[in-house]
């Protein structure tokens, strides 16, 4: 730890020496210097574009959705509000839905990283991000119930570091609204209730008994991350994770995979369809992982996220500015 | 498509149906979490909410520095559910007509519905770019202490978009489909 602030605190140094150089008012310079390398203004881009545009993956299946429904059906109605919503919220550059959620921001940096620096340009980011509308006055006290505000306090925003190998720095951010977190759950197997035992067919049941009670209240077709095993803190940690994978992919466990094609087949036949009006379909994604549990634990831990699946992420070049969006 | 439009009555509402797709257009409250428990804690409204629709919404709500007038950016729904301990009184004791929200209320307020003349609207959530549209402007804010997302905005609105989901009859569309899709998980269990 010690030795990596050194590192950090060496590489923040050196360019702001060169261009002290050049001017006899050092301490405008810095500031200015300071301002113009920082990635507040990447952050602010960021977060303005992942509240207002869904990403291609997320509205791809949400177009196929449409399609499915049967016309002149209240759950076709639902899927048109959505979609001409999806084109409205990009043409105006505004957020898709009112509630931009808790701010959930993952970061995978290289070693020698300064993460206490890089909080404090979120923390900025977000700030200006609220004052221009572009998310939500959306943190309370819970203990006073005052709202600051500002969209910082104890937890919020959320943020998650990753050490990678790469030399890059990776910022992926999702916005996850509270009516499909408050739906969220986590089972302990085995599940009495559901005659759901500690297998893979227990960990299906819990599934779809967590997609059955969430109709209507979390914004649905929605998508579910899914982590098998883990406490009860990372496997809901590792549940959002699974939302940053694209919905195109392919879980490199095949009996993952099969899983979470089977889970959105099935859920999608139990007729709960959009904001649980009826039709077919109920869920637009699954995606699973498994982390290691203890002899005595077995924990299903799921996160539902709601149509407006907001997250994107930016790949940030050598001054800072947006080199590449990663979705 | 069926229209409902200002000033509404327990009448109008009355004739309304499970399936019924709706266009408001009129007047607004949105009132949620803390509005309902302040409501039904006694604390007199700041308004006549008589033949009122109360929206369960927490909007975006920017302000202009110079003009100081209030401007909606953002207005879905929020999640109705969490109103069911109080909507049924709330719609007794202050006369409402309706509420909009989203994903249903419980046996309480179905029954509050049918006993007071009141239906329950879907809007459709996360639609909040779609339904912002629909404001015309934001007339007077209340109870600003609670905090912005849950202060009473007076809204304007034209040709809002809402499913009847809950009438006044006893009918209730998330019943139905609680039951049905309830039925077929059994089968694929």
């Amino acid at each position: 730890m010690a030795i990596k602030k050194k590192i950090t605190k060496k590489a923040v140094k050196r360019p702001v020496k060169t261009t002290a150089k050049k001017s006899a008012t050092k301490k405008k310079v810095v500031k200015a210097k300071t301002l113009k390398s920082s990635p507040v203004a990447s952050l602010i881009e960021l977060i303005k574009t992942t509240s207002a545009v869904l990403p291609d993956d997320v509205q791809k299946v949400i177009l196929e959705a449409l399609h499915r429904e049967e016309k002149n059906t209240t759950a076709e109605y639902a899927m048109n509000i959505i979609k001409a919503n999806i084109e409205l919220a990009k043409k105006k550059s505004q957020p898709l839905c009112q509630d931009t959620g808790t701010v959930l921001f993952y970061i995978s940096h290289p070693i020698g990283f300064d993460q206490n620096k890089f909080s404090s340009y979120i923390h900025t980011a977000v700030v200006k991000s609220t004052e221009l509308g572009f998310l939500r006055q959306n943190s309370v006290d819970s203990l006073t119930g005052e709202n600051s505000g500002m969209n910082v306090g104890p937890g919020h925003p959320s943020i998650h570091y990753h050490q990678h190998k790469k030399k890059t720095v990776e910022v992926k951010l999702m916005l996850k609204g509270g009516g499909c977190e408050n739906v969220g759950a986590q089972y302990s197997l085995p599940h009495t209730p559901l005659d759901a035992g500690r297998d893979l067919n227990g960990v299906r049941k819990v599934i779809l008994d967590a997609v059955h009670k969430a109709q209507g209240k979390g914004c649905g077709p929605g998508v579910l991350g899914i982590c098998i095993g883990g406490d009860r803190g990372a496997g809901y940690i590792e549940s959002k994770e699974q939302l940053l994978r694209r919905l195109d992919d392919t879980n490199s466990n095949k009996e993952l995979a099969e899983l979470e094609e089977e889970i959105v087949q099935t859920s999608n036949k139990l007729g709960i369809g959009p904001m649980g009006f009826g039709g077919k379909t109920t869920l637009l994604g699954c995606k699973i992982s498994a982390l290691n549990r203890l002899p005595a634990s077995f924990f299903v831990s799921i996160s539902y996220m709601c149509w407006a699946y907001r997250r994107q992420g930016i790949e940030l070049g050598d001054k800072n500015q947006i080199k590449k969006w990663l979705y | 498509m069926k229209k409902l439009n200002y000033p509404f009555t327990h009448e109008q509402v009355k004739e309304l149906k499970v399936g019924d797709m709706v266009l408001i257009t009129g007047k607004l409250f949105t009132g949620r979490d803390a509005v309902h428990k302040r409501l039904h804690d006694g604390e007199k409204p700041p308004v006549d909410l008589n033949n009122q629709i109360i929206y369960h919404c927490g909007p975006v709500i920017l302000q202009d520095k110079k003009t100081k007038e209030y401007k909606v950016t953002a207005a879905g729904p929020t999640t109705s559910i969490r109103e069911e301990p109080y909507q049924a009184d709330v719609m007794k004791d202050y006369g409402i007509v309706g509420v909009i929200g989203k994903g249903g209320m419980g046996p309480k307020t179905l029954a509050g519905c049918k006993n007071y003349g009141c239906v329950y609207f879907h809007a459709i959530g996360g639609a909040a770019q779609i339904l912002a549209e629909r404001i015309n402007s934001v007339d007077a804010v209340h109870w600003l202490d609670l905090g912005s997302p849950e202060a009473i905005w007076e809204l304007s609105v034209t040709d809002f978009p809402v499913v009847v989901t809950m009438d006044a009859h006893g009918n209730s569309l998330h019943a139905d489909v609680f039951a049905s899709s309830e039925a077929a998980l059994k089968n694929v269990l």
